[in-house]
C-alpha cells in the first residue's frame, strides 16, 4: 500500500532502485530488531521457569529416601547420620521474619508519615535521598556491622555471653527493610487525595484522628503491599543474615540462642556438599522452598494491585 | 448547670485531644529525624572505623593468608571484573526485553505471563541465584569456581530489574513525541533509538547504576559460585579464575580468615565497598537530582 503511494515522488528525484533498497533495509532492520527485542523478553521469562522447573526436580529427589514427614516436621539436621529435618530452618526463618516484621512495620510507617505529611517538602526532599542510601548498602557490610557492633551491645545489654541469635538477625533486617517499607508506603500515602485529608480537617478533626480514620485507610492497601515486599526481602536475605545468626542446627526458644535460617543454612553448607547426595537435594529442596515463598508473596501484591484498580 | 457541666468536659475532652495530637506529632518528628540521623551515623561509623588506616599499598596489594598487611588488590579487580562482565550482558538483553514489552508487545494473556515472570524473577532471593548458578556452571560445565560463571549469574540476578526499569522509562516518554516522529516517516525501529531511547535514558541510566550497585555489594551467589578465594595475582583477566569479590573478601576475612589484622582488614574492606557502592549509586543520581530540583524551583 504505502509502497504504491510514494513510489511517484521517488520516481521524481531519480532514485527508485535506491529509495526501495532503503525501504527494504529499514523493514528488515525493524523486522529483525523487533524479533531480537522478543527473544530477550522470552529469554527474562525463561529464565524464572527453568530455575523453578530445576530447582524443582533436584529438590524433589530428597525424598526419595528422606520422607515428606521428616523433612518438615523433624527438627533432628544431622546430614552425617542421614538425619534431614528441616524445621529448624523453617521455623527459624518465619522467627525471624516475623520479628523483623514487628520492629520494622511501625517505625516504617511513622517515618513514610513523616515524609508525606507532616515534614516540609523541601525537608522530605532532603530526607528521601538519604534514606535511600539505606538500600544501597551491601548486606554484607550490614552483617559486618552487625557482628561487630550490635552483639558485643547485645551481650553488655543482655549480660549473656551468646549475641547472636533471632534478635540480632533481626534487628539488621528491620534496618535493612526499613527504607523499603517507608519509600513505597511513602508513595502509598502521597497518593491519597488531598480532598480526603482536607475535608478530615475541615470536620474539626486532629492530625492523629485525620491519621488514623482517613490516611491510613485510604493508604492500607499501598502499605501492606510495602510490607510484603520488605517481608519478600527479609525472607531471602542471605549474607547479613550468616554472619549475626549463629549457624547451629537447633531450634530458637530464646531470642538470644543461636540458630540457623533457610538461607543461613545453604550458603555455609552447599559449598562442601558432594553435588549427587541427599544432603544436597535437601539444601536444593530448601532453596525450592524460598523460591515458593517468594513467588507467592508477589502473587499477593498483584493481587491488591488489581483490587486497587478495580 | 448541667449546660456548663457539659462544656466543662467538652473542653477537657478537647483538650485531651490535642494533647494525643501534639504527642503524635512530636512522635512521627522523632522517628523521621531518628531514622534519618541513624542512617547518617551508620555511614560515618562505617567510614570512620575504615577510612584512617587506607592507603594504596593496601588497595592495590595482594592478601597474604598467614601475615599482617595484606592487601584487596585481587579481590577489588574481580569485583569490577565481575560487575563489568554482568553488565556487558545483562544491559543489552534488559534494555531488549523492556523495549519489547513497553512497545512491540501485543496485550494478551500470553504478555501478562511474560510480565508476571519478570516480576517474579525482580523477587527471587539472590541466593536462588548462586544455587542455579552451581548446578549451571559448577556441576553442568564441570568449570568449577570461577569468574565467568559468577558474572553470568550475576547478570541473571540483574536482568528483571533492568527490564523493568526499561519498561517503565520507555513508557513514560510522551506519546506525542512518538506521534511526531513516525508522522514524519521513521519506522517504529527508527523512532525507537532516535526518539524514545534518548527521552527515557535518564530514567534507564538511573536503573543501571542501582543494579551496578547492588551488583557490586551482592555477596550470596559470588561465594557459591565464583568461591571465596582469588588466583592471588593482579590483573588476572581469565574469566576461569576463581573469583572471590570484595564483598565475599568481607566475609571471609571476617569470619574464617587466620591473619592477625582480620579486623582491620575487614574495617577497611566494608570502608572501601561502602564508598564504591555510594559512588555508583551517586555518579548518575546527582544530575537527576538537579534536574528534579529545577522543576520543583
Amino acid at each position: 500500500m504505502s509502497k504504491s503511494i510514494s513510489a511517484p515522488a521517488r520516481q521524481q528525484s531519480g532514485g527508485v532502485p535506491a529509495g526501495i533498497g532503503r525501504r527494504m533495509r529499514l523493514r528488515l532492520a525493524h523486522r529483525s530488531f523487533r524479533i531480537l527485542c522478543a527473544a530477550a523478553a522470552v529469554l527474562v521469562s525463561g529464565v524464572l521457569l527453568t530455575m523453578l522447573f530445576f530447582m524443582f526436580r533436584t529438590g524433589v529427589l530428597t525424598f526419595q529416601s528422606v520422607s515428606l514427614r521428616e523433612f518438615f516436621l523433624s527438627a533432628e539436621w544431622e546430614p552425617e547420620n542421614d538425619k534431614y529435618g528441616a524445621l529448624v530452618f523453617i521455623a527459624g526463618t518465619f522467627m525471624v521474619t516475623a520479628l523483623t516484621l514487628a520492629i520494622a512495620v511501625p517505625i516504617s510507617i511513622l517515618a513514610a508519615l513523616f515524609l508525606a505529611e507532616l515534614a516540609p517538602s523541601r525537608l522530605a526532599r532532603v530526607i528521601r535521598p538519604i534514606l535511600d542510601l539505606l538500600v544501597g548498602i551491601p548486606s554484607v557490610v550490614y552483617g559486618y556491622m552487625g557482628l561487630t557492633l550490635l552483639i558485643p551491645a547485645l551481650r553488655t545489654v543482655t549480660g549473656s555471653n551468646l549475641g547472636d541469635g533471632v534478635l540480632a538477625a533481626s534487628l539488621v533486617l528491620a534496618i535493612m527493610i526499613l527504607p523499603t517499607i517507608t519509600r513505597i508506603s511513602d508513595d502509598a500515602i502521597r497518593t491519597v487525595p488531598r480532598k480526603y485529608i482536607q475535608g478530615s480537617y475541615a470536620l474539626g478533626a486532629t492530625r492523629f484522628q485525620t491519621v488514623t480514620g482517613v490516611i491510613l485507610p485510604a493508604a492500607s492497601r499501598g502499605i501492606v503491599q510495602a510490607c510484603i515486599l520488605g517481608m519478600a526481602r527479609a525472607i531471602g536475605e542471605t549474607m547479613a543474615v550468616v554472619m549475626v545468626i549463629g549457624n547451629t542446627p537447633q531450634l530458637a526458644d530464646s531470642l538470644l540462642k543461636p540458630t540457623s535460617v533457610l538461607t543461613s543454612n545453604i550458603v555455609m553448607q552447599m559449598p562442601n556438599v558432594p553435588f549427587d547426595s541427599t544432603w544436597n537435594n535437601a539444601l536444593y529442596m530448601m532453596g525450592f522452598l524460598l523460591l515458593a515463598i517468594s513467588l507467592l508473596m508477589i502473587a499477593v501484591v498483584r493481587l491488591l494491585q488489581k483490587k486497587g484498580e478495580n | 448547670m448541667s449546660m456548663s457541666a457539659t462544656g466543662m468536659s467538652d473542653r477537657r475532652q478537647v483538650r485531651r485531644k490535642r494533647r494525643s495530637d501534639r504527642m503524635f506529632t512530636a512522635l512521627v518528628w522523632a522517628v523521621g529525624i531518628g531514622c534519618t540521623l541513624f542512617t547518617l551515623a551508620l555511614i560515618a561509623m562505617i567510614l570512620e572505623k575504615g577510612m584512617p588506616g587506607l592507603s594504596w599499598s593496601f588497595i592495590f596489594g595482594l592478601p597474604s593468608e598467614i601475615d599482617a598487611g595484606g592487601g584487596i588488590g585481587p579481590a577489588l579487580f574481580n569485583s569490577f571484573y565481575i560487575l563489568i562482565l554482568s553488565l556487558a550482558i545483562s544491559i543489552p538483553l534488559g534494555l531488549a526485553a523492556g523495549i519489547y514489552l513497553a512497545e512491540f508487545a501485543p496485550d494478551n494473556k500470553l504478555i501478562g505471563f511474560v510480565r508476571i515472570c519478570v516480576e517474579g524473577l525482580a523477587s527471587v532471593p539472590s541466593l536462588i541465584f548462586g544455587l542455579f548458578g552451581i548446578a549451571l556452571f559448577v556441576e553442568g560445565m564441570g568449570i568449577g569456581l570461577t569468574i565467568l560463571g559468577g558474572a553470568i549469574s550475576l547478570a541473571l540476578l540483574n536482568l528483571p530489574l533492568l527490564t523493568r526499569v526499561t519498561e517503565e522509562a520507555m513508557r513514560s516518554v510522551p506519546p506525542e513525541y512518538k506521534q511526531g516522529s513516525l508522522a514524519l516517516g521513521a519506522t517504529h525501529t527508527q523512532t525507537i533509538f532516535k526518539v524514545c531511547l534518548p527521552v527515557a535514558l535518564n530514567g534507564i541510566m538511573t536503573g543501571i547504576c542501582l543494579t551496578a550497585g547492588r551488583a557490586f555489594g551482592e555477596s550470596a551467589v559470588i561465594v557459591l559460585v565464583a568461591g571465596v578465594s582469588t588466583s592471588g595475582i593482579m590483573w588476572d583477566f581469565d574469566p576461569l579464575s576463581p573469583g572471590a569479590t570484595l564483598a565475599v573478601h568481607l566475609w571471609y576475612v571476617q569470619s574464617e580468615a587466620i591473619v592477625p589484622d582480620a579486623a582491620e582488614i575487614a574495617s577497611k574492606s566494608a570502608a572501601v565497598l561502602l564508598i564504591v557502592v555510594l559512588l555508583i549509586n551517586m555518579v548518575l543520581r546527582i544530575p537527576l537530582w538537579l534536574v528534579d530540583r529545577k522543576k520543583q524551583a
